[in-house]
């Protein structure tokens, strides 16, 4: 393979890894919550995403958009029920809860659909190949990479020219400061939260293609998606779409030419990182 | 150790100390002789918390001198100062919430006796550390609370336990930071008690908004504003100064 | 001076043996003979006891939250079934020293480097460390057997005078809870003494412990160390008992098992393991097996539970209905 068929497999796979993780960062930088439980809506979304496909022959876009919704509105439901309840906890209580919770989510998906993973068919319009002029690549994936970038770019718009996004800027630089300056941190939280998970889900559904979707994915994937937030810094976007990226190209590269345990390496360079910038590459000291 | 004995208990030089633009500390030089009883008022905001921090060693000063009996202790850690001598309270009750006051105490004496690493011998059986730190509950009149966890106990007798801890460290130069914060002023007679029966060769060093505490505690006074020291003096001498009584004063009244 | 000398009374009497801490080794010898065919199942729980009891040092007293516990036992494991299988070195009691040195050597230096932070970050590190050394142990096939890990495995006699029971598990057993009888006096001295009190300290207001001039994290950095140490003789005792290890040893299932364990027993409490462990492991023997899902959603419905309303555990729960029923009986 060459070099640029691999970095744009590499890229993709980072797409999806953004797109699932960025929500994670943004909520973990808002309150400090430990929430392992975000695979859990990915892997969710992901279901939704699938089935409302196989059994209802929903359209791509639009099963995407009910796995968005669906999700958000159980986010919802949970926020309010429980993390709320656990936002001054110690950190020890958030990593039981939301473990407690992925064990939930795992059983209750092998329970009711079966502990097969299932598999998402593409429109038409995304199989195949696409002639990019000096290169033949897979559609889908170029689609990926596209919608990335879309998003990010949409985020970003999102988070520094919307009040919404000043506020939540605000609160994740400092929290306390924000809240007596009359930002309410608590709905500010319940709507990233909310979008986070949403945002997950359609993460779990684009990207069941390159990591796949069966009830162990939230725990399969939880150390990854906590490296790419705590590389690219706890509540900045555009430092995880960075992170997700590095990762996703790296961990393609290390596969392909040392294909037993390459990863090693991106565990050894996170916690050499995180050694020398605990805030993560693109994170603000003490931010 | 060469301790002169003319040397101030603590003394600051020039001591600056900014976060940014923010400048906390200006040129701070400030004597706290042998023995003192020095109140350090000011403003909310004035810097005096920091000033505090920086004297014990949470904050490193961005320049200036810290002398402690005359030794230069700037780049210490605060572990280090400790054992020097310099102990502090906190304006928040900074303690083991969990433990009994004993324990708390002896947590503290432990460590001044250089014992707290020891692995062996239970601390329950240590005999040394539990009899100094029931001598200094017994000071505070705290005897009948001793076995009593933190949590249990009214906020009040909790700043006595403050300051217990920090008499457990042994101190030549004690530091008290709004000792009598958050107590009503019904209970504010046991610590006032407390802090007037403290030994007289610690150096204290005080800082309070209740003005009553500080007339009747401090032989002297020093009035911090916006990170430099604005006036010090005797408390006539503070209580006549026309400036201090409109900067501070004026808006506390 | 009454009061003052009653609680420095209670101070002192607190780490003496009560009537009641020979119960777990009663019960656990009670096992023994009635249980005979269940001998293989009890050592397990025998040695996620000691697991869980050295958590306990770091997380329930010293207030160290890790996810990477596991690294220590995988340590500890594949320390001895390396040994065994490469060097010929089979002997039981002179593995364990090598596992708990090792494991403990690995507890140092990431220690002494991990310890620095704090938080979420410091929980980042812990499961970096753990799943680097389980892709260490995947890659390096010629000494660990990779994802395969080393099967078959036999171990000298135990002081050279009793063989393992392959069938039954009688010497196993008994020589698993002599070890965690051992492990646990140093646990328990440990925590009784100023040592111990220190850490309690640190997890109670490490703000005060700093001011109080403790050294702490060196305090904290040998805790890790001894807490990693007895993981990795719980790690060695696993492929002793079992003649085998995989990187199951190393996983984050392991680590966040025992963490569950601890905390359904409650942490902080000495006896929290091994009240975790048993109910735990007891359940699950019986459940998992025939109902796994519904297994898992117990576990994940009291897992939320625990972290909304009993964050002591089982044992907490015991003392809140104690305390309730002592005040009504006053009343």
């Amino acid at each position: 393979m060459d070099l640029i068929t691999i970095l744009l497999g590499g890229l993709a796979s980072g797409m999806v890894l953004f797109i699932v993780s960025v929500g994670l960062s943004v909520t973990m930088g808002l309150m400090g919550f430990v929430n392992l439980a975000h695979g859990g809506f990915a892997m969710l979304g992901g279901y939704v995403i699938a089935l409302s496909m196989n059994h209802w022959g929903l359209p791509f876009g639009w099963a995407l958009l009910l796995g968005f919704v669906a999700i958000a509105a159980l986010s919802i439901v949970l926020e309010r029920l429980f993390y709320s309840r656990l936002y001054r906890a110690t950190e020890l209580d958030q990593v039981l809860f939301t473990i407690g919770l992925v064990f939930v989510m795992t059983a209750s998906v092998t329970l009711g659909i079966g502990p097969t993973s299932q598999s998402i068919v593409l429109p038409d319009w995304l199989k195949g190949q696409t002639d990019l002029g000096f290169i033949q690549y897979r559609t889908y994936s170029l689609a990926l990479i596209v919608t990335g970038t879309l998003l990010v770019f949409l985020l970003w718009l999102g988070f520094e020219r919307t009040r919404f996004g000043a506020r939540i800027r605000a609160a994740v630089d400092n929290r306390r400061m924000a809240s007596s300056l009359g930002v309410d941190v608590g709905r500010l939280f319940t709507v990233t939260f909310a979008i986070g998970s949403g945002l997950a889900a359609v993460g779990g559904g684009l990207g069941a293609e390159i990591l796949g979707l069966d009830p162990n994915y939230p725990l399969r994937y939880l150390v990854y998606f906590l490296i790419v937030v705590s590389v690219g810094g706890l509540g900045r976007v555009t430092g995880v779409f960075f992170a997700a990226l590095l990762i996703g190209v790296l961990d393609f590269v290390l596969k392909i030419y040392f294909p037993k345990g390459g990863t090693i390496f991106i565990y050894a360079l996170t916690l050499i990182l995180l050694l020398a910038r605990p805030q993560g590459l693109f994170g603000k000291k003490g931010g | 150790m060469s301790t002169s004995a003319a040397a101030p208990a603590l003394e600051t030089r020039g001591l600056c100390k900014s976060f940014g633009a923010l400048e906390v500390a200006r040129e701070v030089d400030f004597r706290l002789a042998q023995g003192a009883r020095h109140a350090l008022i000011g403003p909310n905001g004035a810097g005096k918390t920091t000033f505090i921090n920086l004297l014990t060693g949470v904050l490193m000063p961005s320049r200036g001198d810290i002398l402690l009996q005359g030794e230069d202790v700037t780049s210490l850690a605060q572990a280090k100062r400790v054992k020097r001598g310099i102990a502090r309270t906190f304006q928040i009750n900074q303690l083991f919430r969990g433990l009994t006051v004993l324990e708390n105490v002896c947590i503290a004496v432990a460590e001044r006796m250089e014992v707290g690493g020891s692995m062996l011998r239970s601390a329950g059986l240590r005999a040394d550390v539990i009899g100094e730190a029931s001598r200094l509950i017994e000071m505070l009149k705290l005897n009948e609370d001793a076995g009593r966890r933190i949590v249990e106990l009214p906020y009040g007798r909790q700043r006595l336990v403050e300051i217990a801890i920090a008499l457990g460290l042994n101190p030549r130069v004690l530091l008290l930071d709004e000792p009598a914060a958050g107590i009503p002023s019904a209970e504010s007679h046991i610590l006032l008690d407390a802090i007037a029966t403290l030994p007289k060769d610690i150096a204290v060093l005080i800082i309070e908004h209740d003005m009553d505490l500080v007339f009747r505690f401090a032989e002297r006074i020093t009035v911090l504003v916006s990170g430099a020291i604005f006036a010090e003096g005797t408390p006539t001498e503070i209580a006549a100064n026309g400036e201090v009584r409109s900067v501070y004063l004026g808006n506390a009244a | 001076m009454g009061a003052s000398f009653t609680a420095a009374e209670q101070f002192a009497r607190r780490h003496r043996f009560q009537w009641w801490e020979t119960l777990p080794w009663i019960a656990a010898l009670a096992a023994f003979f009635a249980f005979p065919n269940y001998l293989a199942f009890a050592t397990q729980v025998l040695i996620t006891i000691l697991f869980a009891l050295s958590l306990d040092l770091v997380l329930g007293y010293a207030g160290i939250v890790t996810l990477g516990h596991a690294a220590f036992f995988g340590a500890g494991a594949y320390t001895v079934g390396m040994l065994a299988s490469h060097f010929g070195w089979n002997e039981p009691l002179s593995g364990l020293l090598a596992a708990a040195l090792v494991a403990g050597l690995v507890g140092l230096v990431s220690g002494l480097v991990l310890l620095r932070t704090t938080g979420l970050t410091l929980l980042m590190l812990t499961l970096c460390t753990m799943t680097l050394l389980e892709q260490a142990a995947n890659m390096g096939a010629s000494w660990t057997g990779g994802f395969d890990g080393i099967p078959g495995l036999n171990f000298g006699k135990i002081l050279g005078l009793f063989s393992f029971d392959v069938l039954y598990f009688r010497s196993q057993y008994l020589y698993v809870l002599t070890v965690l009888l051992g492990c646990f006096l140093v646990v328990r001295m440990l925590i009784y003494s100023s040592f111990g009190q220190s850490l309690t300290g640190v997890r109670e207001n490490l703000l005060r412990m700093h001011a109080v001039g403790a050294p702490v994290r060196a305090r904290l950095v040998i805790a890790y160390a001894i807490s990693a140490a007895l993981a990795g003789v719980a790690g060695g005792l696993f492929t002793q008992a079992t003649g085998f290890v995989n990187l199951a040893v190393l996983g984050l299932d392991r680590a966040a098992g025992v963490l569950i364990v601890l905390i359904l027993g409650g942490y902080g409490r000495l006896y929290g393991a091994f009240v975790g462990a048993t109910a735990y492991m007891v359940l699950e023997h019986f459940l998992a097996k025939a109902y796994p899902t519904a297994w898992q959603i117990g576990i994940g419905v009291t897992l939320v539970a625990v972290a909304l309303y009993a964050r002591n555990g089982i044992l907490g729960l015991a003392e809140t209905l104690r305390a309730r029923h002592r005040k009504q009986s006053v009343s």
